[in-house]
């Protein structure tokens, strides 16, 4: 029952910092920006008191190299930051991924490109799953859409991670970071996950030096390895998608959103419902992999598909490929900081229903 | 027969990558032999660098991690931080750590984490072909410097040891050079200083070693070694610019 | 069925702390709820506004741009969100610091010197719950004890002094 769990009123970016403290992150490394920072200030109080690290590196760089060491040597570590500073961030989760080295990122998402804004902003979906460093590979990217689902979803990408040993990414926004919402912390967990195949931890004699390495100058190896990864991405993609479907069995218009939008999309197929249109909402909470078979599910008796985001597109391309553009796909999206309000994507809707 | 001279236990035996002359043999083997007499390698791990010695995971015997360009002290924080009890050293080249990595190189000095650092300073960029480094001396010809450094255009090299001893972080900064045995076993003792700082927990320790580059210099080994004493002990002297101990390197 | 609430007024006034307390009587109530601040240069001493949302069922957009009930603390405020209240809805403003009265027929306004009264009454920076107080009584949103239990989670109990002047200001405002 949902009323015997004992409820808290935390801010999203707090709510995190604690889940991530629960899930045994012992070491977090960040720099501050706007608007993640009570993130960071959530750790400065409580990793010295549970014998974690917290540490303000001197930059992005910095702390993301820092995660690199610490996630190299086997413990659970994470950074977060918002947009620009993720943009600093790629080299070094590059290096994660190449390295095969699990650790957690966090990107309170904020309008861009360039230093943009400090309201909330899905702009970053394209970096996040098709461009999050140079090089051949995949991160793995989960979109909460409440405070819930942020403290949810770290234990979940810690554990996935460690299990396909690659970086993952809580994708959120400002609207998730600064609201509070209720919300129920989970138990503490450590990881079931051994690293004593890898970890550059010192080796006691016991076993052959581990290096953590990117590095293959022959094309050969180097080809052997991304196509191994690859390998492991198929089977990232098999099984852990997930997303949620509401209002889809009969759905003659399918909205189509994540994080923050998907609760501005959620209200707007209410309203729709109300007034007699047959709204459904896909909502991924996996963006990579992207939840494919799903979509497919949820569009079904959908006449027409509405994309709904705060940006100018991005994941409308993932929505276009797995359904093979077998339908017409619509947008609707504010971007630079801007949130859509339920009226307006209403609208939206009614004139989509006009043509069906 | 009474062994008199082998390799340490700590360097592995594999086939070297290095140029003939090159001095990056000299120092891997100065630190495997600290770690050996100190008994570290089980609980050591390494952090390398980009560049010349990129590869240096192949040589160092004990847990390495291949860091992105210029930020193994970032890297060696994040390891030291969560495992404090381990040994942590960067190697890292002047390219490295005095032009794209000092950003890591200044503040992992100014929290002065608990790491030892070894810094090779052979003026110029090995691996990429010879390019002009933080360290080239003025006039000094390199890809980028055809026609000499111009201090006009390409402005002073970093003396990074000096630099960094005003940093209260810092337990130990300190040059010096490879080109002769008596430096040989100067650069051993510093390097031996910085590991027994780390166990101590005194902070961060660098150890400059002023090193060779024949290839990309246009020397023969002995010219560069040459060169090295008369043109970059001059304008980067030896010397301990910084010790919280108080104590002489004997 | 959900309420929406949208405070709003200069950063300082406690707009913040108003909706982190009626987030809170949500909570103690056993309802969904969201609390949205705005957030960055804003907080600064500029204009500052909250976005709270009160239901049975779970919320889904937080951000309030049509308010069932507005609380506006200042004139920029009242001219900003004062025609985004939603017909039947309620206004409550601080008179002492907004000039204009509201031409609109289809909402309830109600006005209180509520600055003023915090000074009068030793309660500087009390404005905002004695508000507060004024919300309670007209809509019947909260009950006393509920508003009381949320201020007592909010408010660390090292500032006794501080508890007691929100009990004060609250109940100044239920009865005017």
């Amino acid at each position: 029952m949902l009323e015997k769990i004992e409820r808290n009123l935390m801010k999203g970016n707090e709510a995190l910092a604690e889940s991530a403290i629960r899930a045994d992150c012992k070491c977090f490394f960040g720099y501050p920006i706007t608007p993640q920072t009570e993130l960071a200030a959530y750790m400065a109080k409580r990793m010295p008191k549970v014998n974690g690290v917290f540490l303000q590196a001197e930059s992005e760089i910095a702390a993301i190299n820092m995660v690199l060491g610490a996630a190299s040597t086997g413990v659970r570590a994470m950074t977060s930051s918002s947009s620009p500073g993720i943009s600093l961030k790629s080299e070094g989760i590059s290096y994660l991924a190449a390295s095969d080295v699990p650790a957690l990122i966090v990107n309170v998402q904020r309008g861009g490109p360039g230093l943009g804004g400090i309201q909330p902003s899905q702009a970053d979906y394209w970096q996040a799953t098709r461009a999050m460093g140079h090089g051949d590979f995949h991160i793995l990217v989960f979109a909460p859409a409440s405070v819930q689902e942020m403290v949810d979803m770290v234990p979940k990408a810690f554990d996935t991670a460690e299990k396909y040993r690659m970086p993952a990414m809580l994708l959120a926004d400002g609207l998730l970071g600064q609201m509070m919402e209720p919300v129920s912390l989970p138990e503490p967990s450590k990881s079931k996950c051994d690293k004593s195949g890898w970890a550059a931890d010192g080796h006691k004699f016991k076993r052959p030096h581990h290096i953590i390495n990117s590095l293959y100058l022959q094309p050969d190896d180097l080809e052997k390895l991304v196509v191994e990864r690859f390998k492991r991405y198929e089977t990232v993609k098999a099984n852990e998608t997930d997303a949620e479907l509401y209002l889809t069995e009969d759905c003659d218009i399918l909205l189509c959103a994540y994080g923050a939008s998907a609760r501005v999309a959620k209200t707007a197929v209410n309203m729709a419902r109300k007034i007699g249109i047959k709204a459904g909402l896909f909502r991924p909470k996996t963006l990579y992999p992207f939840p494919v078979n799903e979509l497919n599910e949820a569009a079904k008796t959908a006449k027409c598909l509405l994309d709904v985001e705060m940006s100018m597109g991005q994941m409308i391309d993932d929505v276009k490929l797995a359904i093979n553009c077998s339908k017409p796909v619509h947008f609707y999206g504010r971007t630079g900081g801007a949130i859509p309000v339920p009226a307006d994507v209403l609208e939206k809707i009614k004139t989509l229903g006009g043509e069906l | 027969m009474a062994v008199v001279f082998e390799r340490p236990k700590s360097l592995l035996d594999v086939p070297t990558h290095y140029c003939p002359g090159c001095t990056h043999g000299i120092v891997h083997r100065i630190i495997c032999e600290v770690i050996d007499e100190m008994g570290l390698e089980g609980d050591t791990v390494g952090v390398v660098p980009v560049g010349c010695s990129v590869m240096a995971y192949d040589y160092f015997g004990c847990d390495v991690i291949e860091a992105p360009h210029g930020r193994a002290p970032a890297v060696a924080t994040g390891v030291k931080r969560a495992n404090p009890e381990k040994t942590v050293f960067t190697y890292q080249g002047d390219g490295d750590l005095a032009a794209i990595g000092t950003c890591e190189t200044v503040h992992s000095a100014a929290r002065g984490e608990n790491i030892v650092v070894v810094f090779i300073n052979n003026t110029i960029y090995g691996m990429t072909g010879g390019q002009m480094a933080p360290t080239t001396i003025p006039g000094q010809i390199t890809q980028t410097t055809p026609y000499g450094r111009d201090v006009k255009t390409a402005g002073y090299p970093v003396r990074m040891c000096e630099m960094l001893s005003t940093l209260d972080g810092v337990a130990l900064a300190q040059r010096v050079s490879v080109d002769s045995v008596p430096h040989i076993r100067e650069a051993k003792k510093a390097i031996r200083k910085a590991f027994e700082n780390e166990k101590e927990k005194r902070g961060f320790s660098i150890i400059e070693v002023l090193s060779t580059c024949p290839t990309n210099w246009g020397l023969t080994p002995l010219e560069a070694i040459k060169r090295l004493q008369d043109e970059m002990i001059p304008y980067y002297p030896l010397g301990v610019y910084k010790d919280i101990t108080g104590e002489e390197t004997k | 069925m959900t309420t929406e609430i949208l405070l709003a007024g200069f950063g300082g006034q406690g707009v913040l702390f108003a909706g982190k307390i009626l987030a809170y009587c949500a909570l103690t109530d056993g309802k969904e709820l969201s609390w949205l601040p705005s957030y960055g240069p804003e907080m600064r001493g500029g204009t500052a506004n909250c976005s709270v949302c009160v239901s049975d069922e779970p919320i889904g957009s937080p951000l309030v741009t049509a308010p069932d009930i507005l609380v506006a603390m200042n004139q920029p405020s009242f001219d900003k969100f004062i025609n985004a209240v939603k017909p039947n809805g309620f206004a409550f403003i601080d008179s002492s610091l907004v000039e204009s009265k509201c031409e609109r027929k289809d909402i309830s306004c109600y006005y209180l010197p509520s600055t003023s009264m915090a000074n009068e009454n030793g309660l500087q920076g009390g404005s905002n719950m004695i508000l507060l107080g004024k919300i309670i009584k007209e809509t019947k949103i909260f009950t006393l004890d509920t508003v009381k239990k949320a201020i007592e989670k909010v408010v660390p109990p090292t500032k006794e002094k501080l508890i007691k002047n929100n009990f004060k200001a609250i109940e100044l405002g239920m009865n005017e």
